[in-house]
Parts: C-alpha cells; structure tokens; sequence
C-alpha cells in the first residue's frame, strides 16, 4: 500500500496505540498535520510547545505509556527543550515528532531551519533525522521502543518536509525495528549478589530509599513483598512517592532536602540503605562527606551508570527493580528489625507539635491546611500534578498518596511551569480520574495560557494556586541565607479568579482556612474546570530543611511558636 | 589517564555523540581516534580520557547507553598494545642532516619526504617514544607535527569483539 510519509507517521502511531498527541503546527509540519485531519489520532492544540512536551510527558507519567509531542521547525522545535529536558532528567518516556525543512535545503539556513538534533542531543534518549519518507515506520517504532525501555526517557525524531510529502510503500511487518546490536552485559555476578544477601540478613538497622525506578520497572507488587518480608522501614525520595501507599505503617515518608526529620535522621543512623530506583540525588543525600556514614549500601538500579556515581555503595544490583526484587525476597532470613522501628517511632517525637496543622485557626491561611484539606477532601486518591517550589514540598509533606502515578511532578529539572500542562495530559491519559493542578503564583504564571487548552478540549480539572505573593521557594532561601533581602522575589499576579473567567473557567478566592474545605467541595462537584485562587500566608516557609550542601543531620526546623505571621489582609 | 575502546555504528553524528557525552561528564580527552573495522557498518574507536577509574567507570557505562555504541570498555588496567604515529617534519641542513639520520635509525623511524631544508619523518609506537623521539628532534627544529592519538588493542586471547547483529529488537510499549 503506497502512502505519503504523513500518513505513514499517522498510520504507525495509531498502531502504536497512541489515542492523543499534544502539537502546535506550522509550515514543515503541515502535511502531518493535513493526515492527522483524516486520522483517527486526536490531535490537542496547545498554546506553546512547551505545553505540548510537559503534556506528553503528563500523559506519560500518569498512563505508564508514551506521550507524544508535535511540533513544526525553528522556534516549534526550540520552544520543546524545556519540557525534553524535564522528561531527560525524570526518565519519562516522550516521543517528540518535528518537521524540518526539505532535505535538499538542510543546513542552508532556511526559513525556521534549526539544527534541532543537535540542540537536544545531550537532553534526549536518543535523537534521529528521518529524510526519506520508507524509514519513517520503522523510525517511529525504534523511537518508542527507545524511549519506552531499559531507563526510559524522551526520543525526538525530526522528520524533513520532503518526507512527510513524499510516498512510500507501507508495511508494518517489515518495518520493525531494527536497533543496532548491543552486548549483552552480566548485570552483576552471583558473588554480588550473595553480598548484598548477606548485607540484608545481617542489617540491624535497614532503611529502604525507594525511587522512581519502581514505578518505572512496575515492581509495586514485588517491592510491596520485599519489605514486608525483610520488615523494612521505607523512606521515599520525591519521585518515589505512591510506589508504597503511604497508610502502612512501615511507609516513614520522604527523605532528603525538605523530607520529614525523622527518615533523614534514620537514614543518618542506618546501617543499611537499600536503594531501589534512584540515583542519590544531590537534594537527597546533602553533604556526601557526612551522608549515611554507618550504613552500608546496596544499590538496585538500570542503569550502570549511576553506580557509585555519589554514593559508594557496597553491592550493585544492576537490573530492573522487579526482577532483582524477585530474585532477592526469597533470600531473606532476618525480618526482626522491632527495635529499629520502634526507635525511629521515636525520633518523630516533637514533630507533630510542630506541625503546622496542630494550629489553631488565627484567621491565616497556610498552604499546608489547603493541601490537607485537598487531602482529606479526595482521600488521597485524585492525581495530583505539582509545579516547582514550596507548594510542591508541602504537598510532598501533605498529600499522602497510596496509589503509584498519582504524583506527577518535575523532580530532577525542577520545571516551574510543568504542572498546568502536564495535569492535562495526565486527564487524557485518566480521563476517570480526578486530576487536581497545585501550583504557585509563580509556575502558573509561566504556563497558565494552557487554560484556553482545557477550554477548547472541555476538559475537567481543577486548579489550586497557592497564591503568597513570592516566588516562595527563591524567597525562602534568601530569607535563611541571604538576610532577607528579597530581590525579586515579590511578585505581582492577575486576579487570578477574574483571569479564570476571562478563559470562560469558574473562579474563586480563599483567604480563610474556613473557606477552604466547602470550596474544595464544591469544586469536586463541579463537572467543568474550576480555578481556586488560595490567598495564603505570605512568609511561610517550608520544614523542615536541609541547607544546599550540608549535612542531611543538620536540618532547620520550624519554630516551635510563636509562628511568624505577615499575611496582609486582601 | 583512561584508555577506553568503543564500538560505534559507521554513520554521522556518532562522534558527536560521544564527544559531547565526554563534555558533559566534563571529562577531558586525550585522545580520540576512529577507524573502520573489517565489518564497514562497525566503526571502533580508542578514546583516551584524562579522569580516573571512577570517571571511566561513568564514561564507559554512559557510552553504552548510546543507542550507536554497541560496546563500550575501560581496558586501562589490561594487558594493552598501544600504537601512535607521528609525521614530524624538521629542519634539516647538509651539516646536522648525518646526525639527524643516525637518531632516526636509533628510534626505528623512518624518512618519508626529503626537501632541500628539512626532512618528514614517520615514527610509529608507544606514546613515549615518539615523545622521546621529539625530545631529541626539538634542538635541530621542529617545523610542523601530526599525530593519530593512540590505538589500542588488548594482547593476546583477551578479544573485544562487536555484538553481532539480531535478528529483530524485540519491541515491547506497554503501560506498566
């Protein structure tokens, strides 16, 4: 069957099994588009592209699929890298398709010509130009077996116009793909594995560091049988939250930067770290000179590459997380760990009077009573997609997730405006579930022209902006260690309600901790997008904290009382 | 300084790649030498980096994760044949041209392009000794030099092979 290479592309994803793509056209892009008009695709148009990539990436992260992001050449393509990066940095497995000009044209500068494979080679998974329309099905399925396999993460594929225009022969069978042959490597040899066997049934004192990996790798079910077999506690990095629910007792909660004092303090007294899925990131390990002194490590990870890379561990477990799992439960002996836990039970002990929600009602508004209300009010089971900075913690801290996908944040980029754009992709993927945006005054700002794309999609998701005035998260690190000289950080907003219903979207206003659970109420009852504007108090600032660089031990904790309270009365 | 040998698919952009992934690691290199192999689809590369085993470690592992390379080994601490050659053209006139000739022979070099005031000589071997080479060469004039950057080959039954090709990539997208 001959067909044009834009019909080859549109043929091959819908056989992917790709239902939505998120694109903004253009002129080299144009004659996909003009077959994706007589496809079954649907095809959602954004406002930027940058939109489109956090969609795809949103779709992908809720869904566990690919997401798919479309955009034309020059400034389509460029616009991109920002949400390629975040999907590179968080493994998040995003096709993104680009025209290009006319292969006989190429690198002569023309009109919206950009050597996009270039920009994005160090922010993608792999990168390729297709210029003949035959290789387009058997690029895009390489594409996402790529992205979608081992560790996943983004695959762009710039197709020429002349490609897109010209026919082919289309046959599916014959186009499968065809990667280049890799060596098989042993992932680690049996003495490895007999070492971290004995590091488990000798550990007097063990903590789980639970990652992304397990989500990615699907182990939920096998990690679940892993700690409960070895009774370990489990501490979560930021990207791990919903990988174990977080109503088991053994769950301590997340570690790191802004993760509770007693995981990091558990983890600082541990004599074994079991990491399964993460990378010791730099905002989850702190000093590494002071970070886990006592504690050997065993590390279950993909990738080779983030062996020993910040942490020297003493047993590399390289492989995916459910296989190495698997293998390793059956192996476990000791499960007496009552002392341990016991202790750690301990070591909460003045968090909970310090806990924000112990307050009474003065008449402010802390976000952290918004995103525990948001809590209670959906019982930890709506998909929450966070921006970047001080809310995002607080929701870390406050929304306690049991379901795996139900997180969908920027963790490793720290994109500020990713949550808008990605909530709606993670609404296509879970068009059943309840997708709440929580996002600051900030990030919001940065993206919210997506809400004319929820609007022309009629989709229902609902917007909590945790609105203090300040790019909160920058505001706080200048009032600890830059004397309160808050450059740049006071910010000014739309009224965020009007700008709601400006788009044609119901918007409120909060400024009382009273107001907040009737709202969010009301909202949920909602069939159509609602925006709520959460006027919360200006100054707060998120424990506790562990300083860039500093020791995972030494963390500021909130004041015990009296709390400093600056909010201006609206 | 690590030595490293990668096997690469024989296309564009693959050197890039792997220069770039060495940028990135901030990882500075030596040497970097690429050359076909008796499979033309295959091409093999010596990279010599300056980091040490860890950084190697990193460089090595993040090469294999290139969809082009299909293998990727830190061969530092094995038995190694290494190879640079080195076109060096110098100054050479009637008086010291003997002299000159009597250190050539002495180096195993050889004269490849004689000219009225200087001479090309092609040397061969280990870094060292064409750095000795040079050594003894600057006092008459050094006028211009080229050099490969090493090769490297482990000895004897120590093979570092390409993967041969499936047949198929097994081709699995679904939602875990």
């Amino acid at each position: 069957m001959k067909l044009t290479g834009a019909e080859i592309l549109c043929e091959s994803l819908s056989r992917l099994g790709v239902r939505d793509l998120f694109g903004y056209p253009g002129g080299a892009i144009l004659p996909v588009y003009d077959a994706l008009g007589k496809s079954k695709l649907h095809h959602v148009l954004v406002r930027h592209e940058q939109g489109a990539t956090h969609m795809a990436d949103g779709y992908a992260r809720a869904s566990g699929g690919v997401g798919v992001a479309m955009a034309t050449s020059g400034p389509g393509a460029t616009n991109m890298v920002t949400g390629i990066a975040t999907a590179m940095l968080d493994s998040s497995p995003v096709v993104c398709i680009t025209g290009q000009v006319s292969s006989k044209v190429l690198g002569s500068d023309a009109f919206q010509e950009i050597d996009i494979t270039g920009i994005t080679m160090p922010i993608t998974k792999h990168n390729v130009v297709v210029t003949k329309a035959e290789d387009i099905a058997r690029t895009i399925r390489e594409a996402f077996l790529i992205a979608s396999s081992g560790r996943p993460g983004p695959v762009l594929v710039d197709i020429t116009k002349d490609a897109q225009q010209a026919s082919a022969e289309f046959n599916w069978e014959a186009s499968a793909p065809k990667l280049p042959p890799k060596r098989i490597r042993n992932n680690h040899d049996q003495a490895e594995f007999d070492r971290a066997v004995e590091m488990l049934n000798t550990a007097k004192r063990p903590i789980i560091l639970a990652g992304h990996g397990i989500m990615v790798s699907g182990a939920m079910r096998a990690f679940e049988q892993f700690v409960r077999a070895g009774n370990y506690p489990v501490a979560m990095t930021l990207l791990g939250i919903g990988c174990f629910p977080a109503n088991e007792p053994l769950n301590l909660g997340m570690m790191g930067m802004h993760g509770e004092a007693w995981v990091n303090n558990a983890i600082q007294e541990a004599d074994l770290l079991i990491a399964v899925g993460m990378r010791f990131d730099d905002r989850v390990t702190g000093d590494l000179r002071t970070y886990a002194k006592s504690a050997r490590k065993i590390h279950i990870e993909i990738d080779r590459a983030e062996i020993n890379k910040n942490v020297k561990v003493d047993a590399a477990l390289v492989g995916d997380a459910r296989e190495v799992l698997e293998r390793l439960t059956p192996h476990i002996e000791t499960r007496d760990h009552g002392v341990w836990i016991r202790h750690i039970t301990e070591l909460k002990g003045d968090s909970a009077v310090r806990d924000i929600q112990s307050l009474p009602d003065s008449g402010h508004l802390y976000a952290a009573h918004v995103i525990n209300d948001l809590w209670k009010e959906t019982r930890g089971e709506a998909i929450i997609v966070t921006d970047v900075g001080q809310h995002q913690m607080w929701e870390a801290q406050y929304y306690h997730h049991n379901q795996p996908r139900t997180l969908i944040t920027s963790g490793g980029l720290g994109t500020m405006g990713f949550a808008l754009p990605a909530a709606i992709g993670a609404k296509f993927a879970k068009p059943d579930s309840e997708v709440w945006v929580v996002v600051g005054d900030g990030g919001f700002q940065m993206t919210m022209s997506e809400l004319a794309t929820i609007v022309q999609e009629k989709i229902n998701i609902k917007i909590a902006i945790i609105n203090n005035g300040f790019l909160g998260m920058v505001r706080q690190w200048q009032e600890f260690f830059y004397d309160k000289r808050y450059v740049a950080t006071p910010l000014v907003a739309p009224d965020f309600a009007a700008l709601a219903n400006a788009f044609g979207i119901r918007g409120e206003r909060i400024t009382k901790r009273a107001e907040v659970l009737p709202t969010i109420r009301s909202a949920r009852e909602s069939a159509e997008t609602v925006l709520i504007d959460f006027r919360v108090e200006q100054e707060d600032s998120v424990y506790p904290m562990v300083a860039a660089g500093a020791s995972l031990s030494d963390m500021i904790r909130r004041p015990n009382n009296p709390l400093v309270e600056t909010a201006t009365e609206p | 300084m690590q030595t490293l040998v990668a096997y690469v698919e024989n296309k564009p952009g693959v050197l890039n790649r792997v220069s770039s992934l060495a940028r990135r690691l901030a990882i500075n290199i030596d040497s970097l030498t690429v050359g076909p192999t008796e499979n033309e689809a295959v091409a093999r590369m010596t990279i010599v980096a300056h980091t040490d085993e860890r950084g190697a470690h990193r460089l090595e592992a993040s090469l294999e994760k290139l969809v082009d390379v299909l293998l990727a080994e830190n061969i530092s601490t094995r038995a190694l044949l290494e190879r640079d050659l080195a076109l060096i053209k110098v100054s050479a006139d009637q008086q010291n041209r003997p002299h000159l000739m009597e250190l050539i022979k002495v180096f195993r070099a050889r004269v490849v392009d004689v000219a009225p005031e200087s001479l090309i000589i092609e040397v061969s071997g280990t870094v060292d000794k064409i750095d000795g080479l040079l050594e003894v060469l600057r006092p008459f004039g050094v006028l211009e030099m080229a050099r490969t950057g090493r090769i490297s080959m482990t000895r004897g039954g120590d093979l570092l092979q390409p993967p041969a090709a499936p047949a198929e990539s097994p081709e699995k997208v679904e939602a875990k």
